[in-house]
């Protein structure tokens, strides 16, 4: 039954990243996110389903804190301080990225099926997770606003999370405490630096942060 | 216990810093050069005995390679304690005019000196990754100090690329845990992992080691990655800039090389090393062609900082002899760094500009800072009577030793077009007439953070202490295990 459940959550993870490539509303690129956390903060739960453990459930309630409510908190308050709703003309189009993105999904497939790895061989997570990898990957390039790079980097660390829970069944949860700690903190200085950039420069599109550059070409 | 000090002096501070009100701002100033010379002091206990660790043993410790890089780390934030207090003395007015609070600064240099003594003393490669993370958003707001919308850009640069890149060296850790979960070991320790790695995937061991390389090659500046870099250290305060460039960069290094011990241990250096020398040329060769007709002296320190750094990961990826030559030479580096940072700063705060067509004759405005620039440009060009020499040739001969005539040849080259760009614009702004400016002459108080610095630089050109020889081979051992002695070294 933990099984079915896992590879149901895994989709939920696929599904969520292909929403995060697909849409240009900000909001519901958030709520993609969002999902994403709350399937990370459950899957480890789905692993020792038999013998709970209380680090385990106080894993979980951390990963929901900050992946579930603070983030999405965070990136909304961000939005509606920089009176930004869409990701307008984005470097890569919309269907480009879907297109890319599908191409990335067989690819997680195929590299799922060549590596030696014995423990994440079962159902769909690993995949799930090297997808998520990618799409993070090149959301964060392929956006034009600062906080679609944001929520490309969560992405990109949501997959990377969702690696871990596949492939390492017992991790010491104190690790995990620090690593989400230095994603919250990262997160947190981001946004703010995020609202600084919408007051200075009355736009957050990262592309035009372009003044501190080389004198090449002018002699 | 003295590992635990180290950490817990700079975390107790920051908190303190953090606390004070702004009217004791002169308090919180002065706890800047009381910690650096605590921490300082604490550091070399470690040279002088072993230390009891209690039940953190696995998690953290000093080894020859960890203590190293923190006795740089102390070393650097000493000087640059007391140059900072100076720097925010002289700016004091202007930054409160602007309504900067120095609280934030304060409170970040002594973050960044908590993280980075948990890089150094972390014995676990998911505590270094965290610890390396840190040190990024410690930093964050010290590059962001200034306000300036430039500063501002340079920051969100800064977090981007090195969170993106440091997400990857996370992936590469996890790629390490799983390889060791797959012989049945759950561990991530360096020596646990190093004990087990010929048992390891060779595949996943290599996956790893990439995502390791890449991902803390980014915070250490390696190129392409390094884009980063350039923009920080201009846009920072200059004892900011100085701490990036001489212990920050160091610090990433130091990940890498423990993922190089590892696979050192598994029989597959020929694989990382290959890939260090790679990636250390082509820094090279990047940071010489920004160099050229560089016209911000703070961006052509960066870029150097590029270069030297491609000179670290060159050296280490040809082992033994080379990789205890990087080890000596990220020594000389920090000081010698440290040393031409601290100068810009004073020239920067004299001409009010960073541009080197409007800084002409510093020989005339600041005999004192102009005869720092020009022994501190000297010494990071790697020309005697500097240890960056000693260094510098040391992974030459070994280039030759290795008979790798052809990355050698490429060597020399990059090195030669970095010393060409330089002497243009080094030479540029100390001829010639200043430009009019203010009233006021330089300050010899300033300028003796920059002469401490250089003065380390000096001492190791003339010869190598043997407790330091000793340190860096016990060092390079621990990553190489081939490597025995370094002749010339120990009689």
């Amino acid at each position: 039954m933990t099984n079915t459940a896992l590879d149901y959550l895994s989709v939920l993870f696929i599904l969520s990243n292909f929403a995060l490539l697909a849409s240009s509303r900000l909001g519901l690129c958030i709520n993609a996110v969002t999902v994403q956390g709350v399937v990370l903060a459950i899957i480890p739960l789905l692993h020792e389903f038999e013998h709970l453990q209380i680090a385990s459930i106080l894993l979980c309630v951390v990963t929901l804190a900050i992946k579930g409510y603070a983030f999405p908190r965070l990136l909304r308050a961000a939005i509606s301080r920089a009176k930004v709703r869409r990701e307008v003309e984005p470097l890569i189009g919309y269907s480009t990225s879907l297109l890319i993105g599908l191409a990335m999904l067989v690819f997680a497939f195929w590299l799922q099926s060549r590596l030696p790895l014995t423990h994440g061989g079962e159902g769909i997570l690993l995949p799930a997770a090297f997808f998520g990898i990618l799409a993070g990957f090149f959301i964060t390039i392929a956006r034009r606003k600062a906080l679609t790079q944001i929520l490309g980097y969560l992405a990109l660390e949501n997959g990377i999370f969702a690696f871990g829970a596949a492939s390492l069944s017992e991790h010491p949860w104190l690790l995990e405490m620090g690593i989400l700690l230095d994603v919250f903190v990262a997160v947190l200085i981001m946004g703010v630096a995020l609202f600084h950039i919408s007051q200075e420069f009355d736009h957050i599109d990262a592309d035009r942060l372009a003044s501190l550059r080389d004198p090449v070409g002018e002699s | 216990m003295v590992s635990i000090l180290l950490l817990a002096l700079p975390f107790v501070a920051a908190l303190v810093a953090l606390a004070l009100p702004e009217r004791l701002g002169h308090v919180r100033r002065g706890m800047l050069p009381a910690v650096a010379v605590i921490h300082l002091g604490l550091a070399i206990r470690l040279w002088l005995g072993p230390d009891s660790l209690h039940g953190l043993r696995p998690w953290l410790g000093a080894d020859a390679l960890g203590l190293l890089f923190l006795t740089l780390t102390s070393g650097l934030f000493l000087p640059a304690s007391f140059y900072a207090l100076g720097d925010m003395r002289r700016y004091a007015e202007k930054r409160a005019a602007a309504g900067i609070s120095e609280r934030m600064y304060v409170v970040g240099l002594f973050a960044f000196l908590l993280s980075m003594s948990a890089v150094c003393l972390a014995q676990d490669m998911g505590l270094l990754w965290v610890a390396v993370e840190a040190t990024t958003l410690a930093t964050a707001p010290l590059i962001y100090f200034r306000k300036s919308p430039g500063a501002l850009e340079a920051t969100w640069k800064y977090l981007l690329v090195c969170s993106v890149g440091i997400a990857l060296a996370l992936l590469g850790t996890f790629i390490l845990a799983a390889a060791a979960s797959e012989v049945g070991q759950v561990t991530l320790r360096v020596r646990g992992l190093a004990a087990i790695a010929l048992d390891m995937n060779g595949n996943l061991l290599k996956a790893a080691f990439i995502f390791l390389l890449v991902g803390y090659g980014a915070k250490m500046g390696l190129a392409p990655m390094h884009t980063w870099l350039p923009d920080a250290h201009s846009e920072s305060p200059s004892p900011v800039s100085a701490l990036l460039s001489g212990t920050l960069l160091n610090g990433a290094f130091l990940a890498i090389l423990r993922g190089a011990d590892i696979m050192q241990s598994a029989g597959l250096d020929d694989f990382s090393n290959g890939l260090l020398r790679l990636f250390g040329l082509f820094s090279m060769g990047v940071a010489g062609a920004f160099i050229l007709g560089q016209r911000d002296f703070k961006r052509l320190l960066a870029y150097s900082s590029v270069e030297h750094m491609g000179i670290l990961a060159f050296g280490a990826g040809l082992g033994g002899a080379g990789l205890f030559a990087a080890l000596l030479h990220a020594v000389n580096h920090t000081f010698a760094k440290g040393c031409l940072f601290f100068t810009a700063g004073n020239i920067m705060f004299r001409y009010h500009a960073k541009s080197t067509l409007t800084v002409t004759g510093v020989r005339r405005a600041m005999p004192l800072n102009g005869a720092l620039w020009l022994a501190g440009f000297v010494a990071i060009c790697g020309l005697p009577p500097f240890g960056l020499f000693f260094s510098e040739f040391t992974v030459l001969a070994e280039a030759f030793a290795d008979a790798r005539y052809g990355e050698a040849a490429l060597y020399l080259l990059f090195l030669a077009v970095v010393f060409i760009g330089m002497l243009g614009v080094f030479l540029g702004m100390l001829r010639g007439e200043p430009p009019p400016l203010e009233e006021g002459s330089e300050s010899s108080a300033m300028a003796l953070p920059a002469l401490l610095s250089l003065t380390v630089v000096l001492v190791l050109g003339l010869g190598v202490p043997e407790f330091l020889g000793d340190k860096l081979m016990e060092a390079a051992y621990i990553v190489d295990n081939g490597f025995t002695s370094m002749p010339g070294i120990k009689p």
